[in-house]
């Protein structure tokens, strides 16, 4: 691989991960991201699960935009045609894992069906195709975007870890400390804008 | 337009549907049917008073494990375990009914304040800060870890001390698991006296601090006929199997040669609280949980409230 080839791809990572973070800057995936951050484990399973997906399935939607909807010209049913087939792919992720491997289900079992029409799994999808990546491109894309979420899933949780210590007004407590903390890290990622054009 | 969305779509979607449909034949997941009997069987509270995960962690083990006995799961009683035993093809032996017993009288004993704690408000940090907040090591630190660890509401505060309900109690022994000062024990609910203290410390340094903290005089061992008393580890633990098949006919001396009056008699169940050895089933076991006399139920709010109250007037 050429030098500025691998140049791309380290800008590539670091855009994905701090700078466009898929949660800080494009707030999609809030759900989860408030959700499944009260523990560092549970977010680390959160994180890893949405990563193992949104590989999966930015692969099969390349494939179906290339070879289904750019010939046909069924450009407008993108959004549609994409929620359909990522769910039918969780699904049946969800049941290969629990025949072939019960470990790997029973540490990410209970979130794939969480993240099924997650708007952060479909929204990567469809910015892949935005952006008019090729193939490779769009799958390492994919993989930096959704580290990316687990670094902030993680980084959410080790701070609630550390809220669930200390005396906080009762207002406060729980769901509204967490999204003030969503708002500020935002705002703190903020910083990086402009380090990549 | 219209007609080749709906195709697209209809194809997309249907050809999904056979994937998935033969997916879910050719991956099917062979389950022991009897593991899902047996957690239908069990009360589903989660609790981990099996030593298990929850409950589905001890049906498949139960299932599996031939060794494994039927009676574990405090929560459902003889009932459960019955049906369990049943299912799984085990010898039934019904366990004991137990209680937790809160194992100290600070208040009662007057056991000053070393310093004031205002660090992090559970008992687990209090605990590591200089050997505790209290005069006595082995004082009930009333910061209500066992509380937040009880699955079944059985517990609360109330003059700064954790007090126990006996009906709502199931015997999972959470709470156990989180005292740092392992002051909270499991008895059986038939059990006739206990010592309400847990020092280990010795005769001096009990006496300084606590008005009816454990001397170790051993009048209680010495006074026992049925020699169900003993000194291990530096303090009294009773045999309340010996004790009870021993009977009443030693009048309860140990009681009355107590010269801290700390032996005391363990506060009688209520018959209907009594979980009945034949004819419980499941359902009314978990109920014996639920229901509660209105008495009861209005004491731990009322002394929740008071303490809230001395909070907020602290600060």
């Amino acid at each position: 691989m050429e030098e500025s080839q691998v140049m791309h791809y380290v800008l590539m990572f670091i855009g994905a991960v701090f700078v466009n973070n898929i949660v800080l800057a494009q707030f999609l995936g809030q759900c989860p991201y408030i959700g499944c951050s009260k523990e560092k484990h549970v977010a680390i399973g959160m994180g890893a699960a949405v990563c193992f997906v949104c590989v999966l399935s930015t692969a099969i939607t390349w494939i179906v935009q290339k070879k289904m909807l750019d010939p046909f010209d069924l450009g407008y049913l993108q959004t549609i045609v994409f929620i359909l087939v990522i769910a039918a792919l969780v699904q049946f992720v969800e049941m290969f894992l629990k025949k072939v491997s019960p470990p790997l289900y029973k540490s990410l079992g209970i979130f794939l069906p969480l993240i099924t029409t997650n708007c952060c799994v479909l929204g990567l999808a469809i910015l892949v195709q935005r952006e008019e990546y090729g193939l490779g491109e769009a799958l390492f894309y994919s993989f930096s975007a959704s580290a990316g979420f687990l670094l902030a899933l993680v980084l959410m949780a080790a701070i609630r870890e550390r809220f669930a210590l200390c005396r906080t007004p009762r207002a406060l407590q729980g769901i509204p400390l967490g999204l003030i903390m969503a708002g500020l890290m935002s705002l703190c990622f903020m910083a990086f804008k402009g380090m990549i054009s | 337009m219209i007609a080749s969305s709906v195709l697209t779509l209809l194809g997309i979607g249907s050809s999904a549907a056979v994937v998935l449909a033969v997916a879910s034949r050719l991956l099917k997941v062979e389950e022991n049917p009897k593991v899902e009997l047996v957690l239908d069987a069990l009360p589903g509270a989660n609790c981990g008073g099996c030593g298990f995960a929850g409950c589905e962690a001890y049906a498949v083990a139960v299932v599996v494990n031939e060794d494994l006995p039927a009676n574990l799961c405090s929560v459902g009683g003889p009932a459960v375990a019955a049906k369990v035993g049943e299912l799984s093809g085990k010898a039934v032996v019904a366990g004991e009914p137990m209680v937790a017993f809160r194992r100290c009288s600070r208040v009662e004993g007057e056991v000053r304040a070393r310093f004031e704690y205002v660090g992090t408000q559970t008992c687990a940090s209090a605990a590591m800060l200089e050997g505790g907040p209290y005069m006595c090591a082995w004082a009930c630190l009333g910061l209500g870890d066992c509380i937040r660890a009880c699955p079944f509401d059985a517990m609360y505060i109330a003059n700064g001390m954790v007090e126990i309900l006996p009906s709502k109690c199931m015997s999972c022994g959470q709470c156990i698991k989180v005292c740092p000062r392992s002051i909270t024990q499991l008895l059986p609910r038939r059990a006739r006296v206990m010592v309400h203290c847990s020092t280990r410390e010795k005769m001096k340094s009990v006496s300084e601090v606590c008005a009816v903290g454990c001397i170790n005089c051993l009048k209680c061992l010495k006074s026992c006929p049925a020699e169900a008393i003993r000194y291990e580890q530096g303090r009294i633990e009773i045999n309340h199997e010996a004790c009870l098949a021993y009977g009443s006919a030693c009048e309860e001396r140990c009681v009355s040669s107590c010269p801290r009056g700390i032996m005391r008699h363990h506060s009688p169940v209520p018959k209907a609280e009594m979980p009945d050895l034949d004819s419980l089933d499941t359902d009314a076991s978990m109920e014996r949980g639920m229901v509660e006399p209105e008495a009861a139920a209005s004491r731990p709010m009322q002394a929740e409230a008071d303490t809230k109250s001395d909070k907020e007037s602290e600060r």
